[in-house]
């Protein structure tokens, strides 16, 4: 039973602050994910919340005690690092049995639990290699045992899955998944990758800037983003963000769909519509100028402008096309159940 | 296929390789060759004649008792100078490696006294432990040690020792914080979320991936032992109290130079050229497949 909890915590380097006040709750065995754009200060959080950075302000406390002022080792943390940090001069055995030895484990108990961990990441023949004998996908692995080995309270994971290729990363993905599940091991994940963010999160905290956008399930994310910002980064291809303006005019004139209502706001409007909500409809006034096709197999992603304005809009249209098999425009109605509504100003949600 | 880029003649290539011959050649082969020749005859004094006596020559320094006592000094002095100058150099750099402010001014003052010659180091260090001027050994005297390495043995071991550490150690802090500076960080950070405590991740961590530095810094400071710390020992004791500090290189000079025993000096040279080769061939062959990781 581990639970974590953030109050109001700051850094600041010198008089540059680059967290702005981050405040969440996480439960026991829940994997939370920190997702936000490079620089956004996700990886500074986690290194506060393991120990390796100084916490300027505010409290960390694992399972309600304070730990601002522990050391590392005595948080009982166990993290896996982006370029996994293994120790080059010792084997895969060692590098797993080492922070038992530490411990002052016994011997036989080390080699057991070693084992057991290797045999759970399919390591079992590699004990007696050196990390450089290994691929980045077994090096993956045993940073992930070295971490596992300890039976820590909680798992911190520093864009662990960044230097592996596309089809080892979804692979890697899964067996994080399916181990923080069996494990129940209460996890933060850091990573910029919205995809990974979504597909492992329990929870996920969109950071930008120093600053939490949202912190919800990635399906709340999804279908409420609380901003401009989130409403972009969560989900692929990103959302559309059209500026409206009064009586649900769009850049070029014309009106929105008479089924769409705009909240009452004083100030300017954006209206946001994700690719896949936008249905073909030959007799709207809403027309598509086509200026490129990417086909993805499943669907065709076809970008372009509305037509009389420079607004540019992304439509996912199911089926394959290509540039030639559609018309110069087409013309467009948007699901009036599926447009979200934000504060041009303030990036806000209405 | 030839993957490397090669010359196509041999004309260009020789003459970039000349004058590396040349200095070769002059520095080294000629005297080693003259040494290797005069180390079978024993001239007179003035040069003049000399007489071949073959071996003659070897087999009086091996049967000298203090040639052979000179081995042992230089033993001792050049693992003293090592184990001393390597051993401050690494802590210094350890700590060096720690701050964070003002580290850029810490790391200059600590390089600073390379640029000091051994012969002024020598002068330097002999002042300070002058028997009847010098400021060290007026505080020791207050405190009731009566230092005297002109005429203490021991004592003047300790003091080229210290000498010859100290102008040695900034070379080697810089080896060894370039080598603490290119270990990767997450790799202490990883240890230390591991458990482990600062002296137990040097031992088990840092330690093991500095090898390469460590293993390069103690061929070259012991070289430094063998050869370079002649301007030290001749300023400081002239190889005295009683030969005590008299190390093979400071007695080929003697022996030769001031004792006017030229092919006794030319055949403790080939010894020592022997001893040099021997020792490099040694670690690289032995220590060196031992510290790759």
């Amino acid at each position: 039973m581990t639970t974590i909890s953030l109050k109001d915590v700051k850094k600041s380097y010198g008089k540059l602050r680059v967290i702005h006040g981050v405040s969440v709750d996480i439960h026991d065995s829940e994997f939370i994910v920190v997702v936000g754009p490079s620089g956004c200060g996700k990886s500074t959080l986690l290194r506060m919340i393991a120990g390796l950075e100084d916490i300027s302000e505010g409290e960390v406390c694992i399972d309600g005690k304070v730990v601002n002022h522990l050391e590392p080792m005595d948080r009982n943390i166990a993290m896996v690092f982006q370029n996994y940090a293994l120790y080059p001069h010792m084997s895969v055995f060692d590098n797993i049995a080492y922070s038992l030895k530490i411990a002052k484990t016994p011997k036989s108990e080390i080699k057991q639990r070693v084992q057991e961990t290797a045999e759970l990441l399919q390591l079992g023949d590699y004990l007696h290699r050196k990390p450089r004998q290994l691929s980045g996908g077994q090096r993956q692995r045993v940073a992930m045992g070295r971490a596992i080995v300890r039976r820590p309270s909680v798992f911190l994971f520093d864009e662990p899955l960044s230097n592996l290729d596309a089809k080892l990363r979804v692979q890697m993905r899964l067996e994080i998944k399916r181990l923080q599940r069996k494990l129940g091991i209460t996890s933060v994940f850091v990573t910029h990758d919205q995809v990974e963010a979504m597909t492992l999160g329990d929870k996920l905290m969109v950071l930008n800037d120093g600053r939490v956008e949202q912190f919800g399930t990635p399906v709340d994310l999804y279908q409420k983003p609380g901003s401009v910002f989130v409403a972009q980064f969560i989900g692929s291809p990103s959302m559309n963000i059209v500026p409206v303006s009064e009586g649900q005019r769009l850049p070029n004139g014309a009106v929105v769909d008479h089924m769409v209502r705009s909240p009452q706001h004083a100030g300017e409007l954006s209206l946001g519509i994700r690719p896949e909500h936008i249905d073909i409809d030959p007799t709207s006034d809403v027309r598509l100028l086509i200026e490129m096709a990417e086909q993805l197999g499943a669907n065709t992603l076809i970008h372009g402008v509305l037509e009389g304005s420079t607004a540019p809009l992304v439509v996912s249209m199911p089926g394959l096309h290509t540039l030639q098999s559609l018309d110069a425009s087409i013309g467009l109605r948007f699901q009036p159940e599926n447009c979200h509504w934000f504060d041009t100003g303030s990036g806000n949600r209405l | 296929m030839e993957k490397r880029v090669t010359f196509k003649g041999w004309l260009l290539p020789l003459l970039l390789i000349t004058p590396q011959v040349v200095v070769t050649a002059v520095f080294f082969f000629w005297p080693a060759g003259q040494a290797i020749y005069q180390s079978a005859f024993i001239p007179d004094p003035f040069g003049l004649k000399s007489q071949f006596v073959g071996w003659g020559n070897f087999q009086f320094i091996f049967t000298d008792p203090y040639y052979l006592a000179s081995f042992k000094t230089t033993a001792i002095f050049s693992l003293s100078v090592t184990i001393v100058s390597m051993g401050v150099a690494l802590w210094l750099a350890l700590m060096a490696d720690r701050i964070i402010k003002g580290a850029a001014t810490y790391r200059t003052l600590l390089i600073w006294p390379y640029a000091v010659a051994p012969a002024i180091a020598g002068v330097l260090w002999l002042f300070m432990f002058n028997p009847r001027i010098g400021v060290v050994s007026w505080y020791l005297d207050k405190i009731g040690y009566d230092w005297n390495h002109v005429l203490n043995s021991n004592e003047a071991m300790l003091l080229v020792v210290l000498a010859s550490a100290w102008s040695r150690i900034s070379y080697n802090f810089l080896f060894f914080l370039a080598g603490l500076q290119s270990i990767p960080k997450s790799l202490v950070e990883a240890a230390a979320m591991d458990g482990a405590g600062f002296w137990y991740r040097f031992r088990t961590i840092v330690f093991p991936l500095l090898s390469p530095t460590t293993f390069f810094l103690l061929v070259v400071n012991i070289v430094y032992a063998f050869f370079e710390t002649f301007g030290v020992i001749h300023t400081i004791t002239a190889g005295g109290p009683q030969q005590a500090t008299n190390i093979m290189v400071y007695k080929v000079y003697s022996d030769g130079f001031v004792g006017q025993d030229l092919g006794s000096s030319a055949a403790q040279s080939v010894v020592l050229l022997f001893v040099v080769g021997l020792l490099t061939i040694l670690q690289f062959r032995y220590i060196e497949k031992k510290v790759h990781y």
